[in-house]
């Protein structure tokens, strides 16, 4: 099964990468453009029996290793037929 | 430097963590040699005991490259959960810089270490005044004293939620915040956007202290700086 994790920085904290990005797109003339926020994404494939078990362990490895829950929230979509 | 200099009343055991990427251990491990009776020994991160070891110091540094987040990969190196049970039986442990970072994202400290708003890494001189004096780490010091202390890093923007900074306040747990010259905390000092320009804190019983300024970087005077040897002196009392 393939997998990918979103991280994204938790709402209401600034996201210093973000901003940047965001006055170097004004800078290009996109001045339509605001609320870059910037996150990590995570490709992971893995083998498990169902796609239950598979959500399960991805759970986990988010709450313990992948995202700190203290300033980040994390999204996992999952592709059983691995593709 | 001149070793009869400092005379501490005490025998006192250090073990210095070194992590893959771990750049301060030698300092760190080169200044509590410093002082006369204090022994010390560098833990390699793959060692399951801490031995007899007395006071523990995880150091500055990069461990494990920064990946994924500062300190978020060391707090799995095995030594890790000697120290979390060391710790747990009242053991005094002291993250610098990334072992700060290594001690939050090991829950052994609440809160987090953000990217430092200016975006910047920020290698320069602050000042800090000891809010809490009575701590096995500050002890030496009188509350209100203001520390001249080198900061070296692009993580250090101390963040937690609104109940956890008002629980940090309630329990004294803020031990260094980022202060003027002459203590007074502003947010012109505050180098990095860390909440209540928090340097510093510590756990609930006391025993478990994180800073991000670099005490080990100043504590011989051919450095032009001994502020630092206050918080090494401080555990020998």
């Amino acid at each position: 099964m393939k997998a990918k994790v979103t991280v994204t920085l938790r709402s209401g904290i600034l996201d210093t990468q973000g901003k940047a990005v965001e006055h170097a797109l004004h800078s290009l003339g996109f001045t339509g453009v605001h609320g870059v926020r910037i996150g990590k994404h995570i490709e992971i494939e893995m083998d498990a029996e169902t796609g239950e078990a598979a959500k399960a362990a991805l759970d986990e490895m988010c709450k313990k290793l992948l995202a700190n829950p203290v300033m980040e929230n994390y999204e996992v979509r999952l592709d059983e037929k691995g593709k | 430097m001149n070793r009869q200099m400092i005379t501490p009343p005490k025998k006192l055991k250090f073990g210095v963590v070194v992590f893959p990427g771990s750049n301060c251990d030698r300092d760190t491990m080169h200044v509590a040699s410093l002082l006369t009776g204090a022994s010390v020994r560098s833990v390699w991160h793959k060692e399951t005991s801490l031995g007899d070891v007395e006071a523990v110091i995880l150091p500055g540094g990069f461990s494990y490259g920064d990946y994924l987040r500062c300190g978020a990969i060391a707090r799995f190196s095995p030594v890790m959960k000697a120290v979390a049970e060391f710790a747990s039986k009242g053991g005094t442990v002291i993250g610098i810089c990334n072992g700060f970072q290594i001690l939050v994202e090991s829950h052994l400290l609440p809160g987090a270490l953000l990217p430092n708003v200016s975006r910047k890494f920020i290698c320069k001189n602050i000042r800090v005044r000891v809010d809490r004096a009575d701590i096995r780490p500050t002890k030496a010091m009188a509350p209100g004293t203001v520390l001249k202390l080198p900061i070296a890093h692009h993580d250090g923007n101390y963040f937690a939620d609104e109940v956890t900074i008002k629980r940090l306040e309630k329990n004294r747990q803020v031990v260094m915040r980022y202060c003027d010259e002459n203590g007074k905390v502003t947010p012109e000092a505050n180098p990095n956007g860390s909440l209540g320009n928090i340097a510093g804190i510590c756990n609930e019983h006391g025993n478990v202290f994180g800073l991000m300024p670099h005490p080990e970087r100043c504590a011989e005077p051919i450095l032009g700086n001994t502020d630092g040897l206050k918080i090494f002196e401080s555990l020998l009392i």
